[in-house]
């Protein structure tokens, strides 16, 4: 029975890591190849999430919905409208200072953050939006479609893997890191800087949006709160920091350790007396920002620090 | 129209305010340091903080007990800036606005470890509101930010205009290797900038404090219109930023005011868009923004 326990628990681990990490991915994308600012992943994670339990639900009374979709036709969805949304921040952002698409990025956040809450007819307000269905509910039943979506969503993670892994290599790739590491000489050999930059920042959003709609299709249930700043944003930026900006494999292992260390620390403050465990809640962030600022001045390259692909000449 | 003063005009001018005192710290750190300070919602709310661990001590109008604030947010600015963003000075200025966005998270933390996350009075009781010309009244609290704020705002004008760091600080803003080659002391100018942003955030803190409540998100909520301000006023124009605050105060508290007909203009739980989509006109328009700031 323990061990079925510890099982599960590594289960839902793995899944949630593997929510993380597709956010990883999609911020290594943003950040690690284009050198793109992005503060407010809540949001674009928010937005799919969304979409995918309105597109995929049955009718209910409460919110806009009854589209009762399949799950990866939800996901699509969620991709789209979440390139949409990062679409219009970046055509606005992208030609001024990386710290002005900071600014509008964390704002984008906060309206879509309001929206959620206020706009009950689509999203339920505050009270969410329940009975969002699993990818083979038909085929699974109990825990064990705890397993089958854990494949499904690690699937996804392979996927988004690969396709991160030949964007990096392919001349778009590469024409994306020298945008970010000088983008004078970038636009004097006749790079079109601004669309580079807005590409990317779709492709980062579109993802961000397919791993919000994974979390909300694994709870089943979506409420404003799954959008705060703090689980999502902050946490997926000290790991993409820790684990390697630049490096796909870094984003998946800087994902996976830092939720890891994330989760199980929570195993032992839960057993604190009750007015510590609310307290240790918060030396386990305090420790999160401070490790940001480590990282920051010692590692800045991370456990798996960025390694260029060697340049491969046509042999004639 | 006495409707529209005392529950528009005066709330509105109080945000303006408060808007005002933050805008100018991170316009300034904008325009000297030159990155976008995510860290200074949390500063202010350190200094309310201090303000209300103050009110414990010694129970007087927690106005008088600024200094205590102003004390607590330069000096964590000061550390913050000593340990936290000089190491990142000589990378690209994105590292030390992601450092900022962590020790954000941090302040905030540290403020919910030793005071709890619960919302907090500074002063318990409602006073009652001025009465002027029979028509208007208006609440103590809300003259004495107003008029706080302009009383700032001269100080600061013959600060920036009459005092010889306060001249060098425009210099810098204006041109900063022009600035380094004439001889200008840099480290000097930093440190200015650092305890002028700061005291003016515990100021605005203690007034967001004292207008609704004392809570680990009260800066946080605020940075959005804050950073609209600033642009609004044109980076490392600190006077821009105070011009810039009141008018996202105004735009926000307005927005709600019925001018057609007999319903809000726009619903009061969207005044926080009103301030970001004066931010996305600006950046759009005129991202140097109102006063001719810099564009970085």
């Amino acid at each position: 029975m323990e061990l079925t326990g510890l099982f599960f628990y590594i289960v839902s681990l793995l899944i949630l890591g593997g929510i993380y990490a597709l956010l990883c991915l999609a911020l290594n994308v943003q950040w690690g190849m284009g050198g793109l600012f992005n503060a407010g992943i809540a949001g674009f994670y928010g937005v799919g999430a969304y979409t995918s339990a309105i597109l995929t639900t049955a009718a209910s009374g409460r919110h806009l919905g009854g589209f009762s979709m399949p799950v990866p036709m939800g996901l699509v969805g969620a991709a789209i409208v979440a390139g949409v949304t990062g679409w219009a921040v970046a055509r606005i952002c992208v030609r001024l200072k990386s710290d002005y698409l900071a600014m509008a990025s964390i704002g984008i956040a906060e309206i879509l953050r309001l929206v959620f809450v206020n706009e009950s007819w689509l999203t339920n307000g505050s009270l969410g939006v329940s009975r969002i269905p699993r990818p083979f509910a038909d085929f699974t039943t109990g825990r064990m479609s705890d397993v089958a979506f854990l494949g499904f969503v690690w699937v996804i993670v392979l996927l988004v893997y690969v396709a991160t892994t030949r964007l990096y290599d392919s001349p778009w790739g590469r024409s994306l890191r020298a945008i970010r590491d000088n983008e004078t000489s970038a636009s004097a050999a006749g790079k079109n800087v601004e669309k580079f930059r807005v590409q990317t920042f779709v492709i980062g959003c579109a993802v961000m949006g397919i791993a919000g709609g994974l979390s909300a299709h694994y709870f089943r249930f979506l409420s404003p709160t799954a959008t705060d700043p703090l689980l999502t944003t902050f946490l997926v930026w000290v790991m993409l920091m820790a684990g390697g900006s630049g490096n796909n494999r870094g984003a998946i292992l800087g994902a996976l350790s830092i939720w890891t260390i994330w989760s199980v620390t929570e195993i032992f403050t839960n057993r604190l007396p009750p007015e510590w465990a609310t307290r240790s809640s918060f030396i386990r962030m305090l420790l999160v920002g401070l490790l940001l600022q480590v990282v920051l001045q010692r590692f800045r390259a991370g456990l798996l620090p960025e390694k260029s692909p060697p340049v491969r000449f046509r042999k004639d | 129209m006495s409707e529209f003063v005392n529950f528009y005009l005066f709330p509105a001018l109080t945000i303006g305010s408060i808007y005002a005192l933050g805008a100018v710290g991170i316009s300034m750190i904008f325009g000297i340091l030159r990155f976008a300070h995510f860290a200074h919602g949390d500063l202010m709310t350190l200094g309310a903080y201090g303000i209300m661990a103050a009110t414990a001590l010694m129970p007087v109008n927690p106005l008088l007990l600024v200094p205590f604030g102003m004390a607590l947010t330069i000096f964590s600015a000061l550390f913050v800036d000593r340990f936290f963003y000089r190491p990142l000075r000589d990378l690209p200025t994105i590292y030390t606005v992601i450092s900022s966005f962590g020790i954000a998270l941090v302040f905030r933390s540290m403020i919910q470890l030793i005071w709890g996350s619960e919302n907090q009075v500074l002063v318990a009781g409602v006073r009652p509101p001025l009465v002027l010309f029979d028509t208007i009244r208006v609440s103590v609290l809300h003259l004495q930010a107003i008029v706080t704020t302009a009383i700032i705002a001269v100080l600061l004008h013959y600060f920036l205009t009459a005092t010889k760091t306060g001249r060098s600080m425009r210099a810098v803003a204006d041109d900063p290797e022009l600035a380094e080659v004439s001889g200008l002391d840099t480290a000097k100018v930093v440190r200015w900038t650092w305890i002028i942003g700061a005291a003016l955030a515990a100021v605005a803190g203690a007034f967001a404090a004292l207008n609704t409540s004392a809570h680990p998100n009260l800066g946080w909520n605020l940075l959005l219109p804050m950073f609209a301000a600033a642009i609004l006023g044109g980076i490392g124009k600190p006077m821009g930023a105070m011009a810039g605050g009141f008018i996202i105060g105004m735009a926000e508290e307005l927005s709600s005011y019925h001018w057609i007909g007999d319903e809000a203009l726009i619903s009061p739980s969207y005044k926080t868009a009103i301030a970001f989509v004066i931010m996305i006109g600006l950046l759009i328009f005129r991202p140097q923004g109102l006063f001719k700031g810099r564009l970085l």
